[in-house]
C-alpha cells in the first residue's frame, strides 16, 4: 500500500537469502562438498559391495549389494547434512561475518531454519550423487517414494540441527569435529548401514534398538526394498520428535545467544 | 524524538568486569554524534548491546522509540552498523556481501542490485565488485563495510572506529561521504580513536570512561570548558633553558622547541610580547594537540585521578 513490505515478505526474502547464500558456498567448494562423497560411496561399492559382498550372500532376501546401497545412501545424507552447517555456521561464527545476521532484523528461528535447509540441501546433493554412483553397482527400485523422500528429509533436518547446536557451543576447530568423530560415525557405522539386526547376538540387536539412526536407515531402506528391521511407525516418530526437539533446542540457545553473544 | 535512547545501561561479563555503569544517553534525530572513550571505556560494549552482539545486563535501550526487549526487529530494522572489526565473508565476492546484506533486511534482489551498484559506486568500489573480498586494501575493506551498513537505507548508522588504518586521503573521503548522508537526514553515531575526526564531523560529543559518561554535550560546549590549551613554538635559535615567562608555565622540548600553556582569559599576544622582549625569535607556531584531544587527556586524566583517590 505504502510500497514498505510486509514483515512476512521481509521475513521470507530473508530466509531465501540465507539459502542462496548456503547454496553458493557448497557450489563454490564443490570440491569439498560434492566430489569427496561420491568417492567415498564408490569405495565403499567396490570394497563392500563387489569383493566382499560376493561372499556374504543375501541380506534380508536382497544381494548384499543392493542391502547396503539404502543405507549408504543414508549415510552420505547424514554427514553431510550435520557437515554442511556445522562448518557453515561455525566458520560465520569464527570468521565474524554471523554478525550480518545477528544484526539483522531476521528472527533468530528463521536464522535456524536457513542454516538446516542449507543442510538439507547438500544432504540431498550428495545423496543423489551417491544414489547415481550406486546405480552404476546395483539396481535401485523406487518401491515407496514417500518413505525415501521424507525419510531422507527428517534425518537431514535432524543432523542438520545437530550440526548447528554442535557449533554454537564449539570454541574451535577441535569441537566440531569431536561429536563427528566420537558419536556420528559409530553410531551409523552401527546403525545397520552394513547390516540386518537379525544377524546379531541378543544383546547386541536389543543395544542396536538404542540407535536414533537404526530407525532411520531402515525406514529409507524400506522405501527402496520395502522391507525393515524396525516399526516404521516408531522410525517415524522418532524422526519427528528429534527435529522436533532439537529445533527447539537450537532457537533457544540462539535466544539466550549461547557461543555467539557476550 | 530521539534516534537512540539509553537508560541506565549496564552490562557486567562473565568475569565480573563491569563495563557499563549505569549509562543515560540521548542521541537526537539527525544528529552527528561522537561517543569518545580510552580503550577499555565501554564504547564497543554500548554499541555491542544496541546493535543486539552483546547481552544487557539492565536498563533500556530504544532506537526511535522501539525498545530492544519489545520490539527488536524493528529496532534492529533502522540500524546500521560499521564495526570495528572486519566482519564479512572473506571468501565472497564485494557485491555477493552487500546485495546478501540487504536481503538479511528483507529487501528484495532487484533493488538490492541497483542498491549495491548505487553504494558501491559512491566508494569507489564498482570496479571491485566481482573481487574476492580478501584482496582488497585494507581502506577497500572499510569502505565495504560502511556499503553493506547502507544497503537497508537506515535511519541510524554506527560506526566503531570507522577510519582505523586508513590512509588521510582515504579518511577524508570518507568524512566527506558522511557529511552527505548525515546531511541526507541520516542519524550518525561515531567512535574514534582520531579526535580530530570527531572534532571535524560531529555536532554532539559524549565521553565515556570507566563505564560511565563524563561530558556530553554540543561538540562547541564542550570546547568551550577547555580551561587550557598548549602552543608549540618553533624556535628560530637553539637554547639551552626555557624562557621565563610571567604567568605562563613555559617548558624545552629540545634546543629549538618551546612548549607554552595558556589558561583561558590569557593572550597569546602577552607571550610574543615577553618573547620578543627577552629576543627569543619564533619561526612557526602549532597547537600541540588539537582542542578536543587536549580536552579528552584533561577529563580522561581527572577521572583516573579521581578514582584512584577513591579507590585509596
Amino acid at each position: 500500500m505504502n510500497g514498505v513490505p510486509s514483515r512476512l515478505r521481509c521475513d521470507w526474502i530473508g530466509f531465501k537469502t540465507i539459502i542462496i547464500r548456503e547454496f553458493g558456498r557448497i557450489v563454490r567448494i564443490w570440491g569439498q562438498t560434492i566430489v569427496p562423497p561420491a568417492v567415498t560411496a564408490t569405495l565403499y561399492f567396490i570394497i563392500f559391495g563387489s569383493l566382499i559382498g560376493r561372499r556374504v550372500g543375501r541380506v534380508g532376501g536382497y544381494e548384499y549389494m543392493q542391502f547396503i546401497a539404502p543405507g549408504l545412501i543414508m549415510m552420505s545424507v547424514i554427514t553431510n547434512s550435520y557437515g554442511n552447517v556445522v562448518s557453515s555456521f561455525f566458520g560465520a561464527k569464527f570468521g565474524k561475518h554471523l554478525e550480518e545476521l545477528l544484526v539483522s532484523p531476521l528472527p533468530n528461528w528463521l536464522i535456524v531454519l536457513g542454516y538446516v535447509m542449507g543442510g538439507v540441501m547438500r544432504g540431498f546433493f550428495v545423496g543423489t550423487v551417491v544414489t547415481i554412483v550406486s546405480l552404476l553397482f546395483t539396481r535401485l527400485a523406487l518401491a515407496h517414494v514417500f518413505a525415501i523422500v521424507s525419510a531422507a528429509l527428517l534425518t537431514s533436518i535432524v543432523f542438520a540441527l545437530g550440526g548447528f547446536i554442535n557449533a554454537m557451543f564449539a570454541k574451535n576447530f577441535d569441537q566440531i569435529s569431536w561429536f563427528p568423530t566420537f558419536v556420528l560415525t559409530p553410531l551409523t557405522y552401527l546403525g545397520g548401514v552394513f547390516y540386518s539386526t537379525k544377524m546379531l547376538p541378543n544383546w547386541a540387536f536389543v543395544v542396536s534398538h538404542a540407535n536414533p539412526i537404526l530407525y532411520m536407515v531402515n525406514a529409507f531402506r524400506y522405501g527402496f526394498l520395502s522391507t525393515s528391521d524396525v516399526n516404521l511407525t516408531l522410525a517415524y516418530a522418532i524422526m519427528v520428535t528429534a527435529a522436533a526437539g532439537m529445533f527447539t533446542l537450537a532457537v533457544v540457545l540462539m535466544n539466550r545467544g549461547t557461543g555467539i553473544r557476550e | 524524538m530521539h534516534a537512540l535512547a539509553l537508560r541506565r545501561l549496564t552490562k557486567t561479563y562473565k568475569n565480573g568486569i563491569q563495563a557499563l555503569k549505569g549509562i543515560d544517553l540521548s542521541v537526537d534525530e539527525g544528529d552527528f554524534f561522537a561517543l569518545l572513550g580510552p580503550n577499555g571505556a565501554g564504547k564497543t560494549t554500548a554499541i555491542g548491546i544496541v546493535t543486539s552482539l552483546v547481552n544487557k545486563t539492565g536498563g533500556t535501550v530504544e532506537v526511535f522509540g522501539h525498545d530492544i526487549d519489545r520490539e527488536l526487529e524493528i529496532a534492529k530494522s533502522c540500524i546500521g552498523i560499521v564495526p570495528q572489526e572486519i566482519n564479512f565473508n572473506q571468501f565472497e565476492s564485494v557485491f555477493t556481501i552487500v546485495v546478501n546484506q540487504a536481503g538479511f533486511y528483507g529487501i528484495d534482489r532487484r533493488l538490492a542490485k541497483q542498491r549495491a551498484e548505487k553504494y558501491l559506486k559512491q566508494l569507489q568500489l564498482w570496479d571491485r565488485r566481482s573481487a574476492a573480498a580478501r584482496s582488497l586494501s585494507g581502506g577497500m575493506k572499510r569502505r565495504l563495510m560502511i556499503a553493506r551498513a547502507l544497503m537497508h537505507e537506515p535511519a541510524l548508522l554506527i560506526l566503531d572506529e570507522p577510519t582505523a588504518g586508513v590512509d588521510i586521503e582515504v579518511r577524508r573521503t570518507m568524512w566527506e561521504f558522511l557529511r552527505s548522508i548525515n546531511a541526507q537526514g541520516t542519524t550518525i553515531i561515531l567512535t574514534t580513536h582520531y579526535l580530530e575526526e570527531a572534532e571535524n564531523l560531529c555536532r554532539t560529543v559524549a565521553i565515556i570512561d570507566g563505564g560511565r559518561i563524563i561530558e556530553c554535550d554540543s561538540m562547541a560546549n564542550v570546547l568551550r570548558k577547555l580551561q587550557a590549551e598548549t602552543f608549540v613554538f618553533n624556535l628560530r635559535d637553539a637554547r639551552t633553558d626555557a624562557p621565563r615567562l610571567e604567568g605562563f608555565r613555559a617548558s624545552l622540548a629540545d634546543d629549538h622547541t618551546l612548549e607554552i600553556e595558556v589558561s583561558r582569559g590569557q593572550s597569546l599576544n602577552d607571550v610574543f610580547a615577553q618573547l620578543s622582549a627577552q629576543g627569543v625569535g619564533v619561526d612557526s607556531m602549532r597547537n600541540k594537540v588539537n582542542r578536543l584531544e587536549e580536552l579528552f587527556i584533561r577529563l580522561v586524566d581527572s577521572g583516573s585521578k579521581a578514582a584512584g583517590a577513591r579507590a585509596v
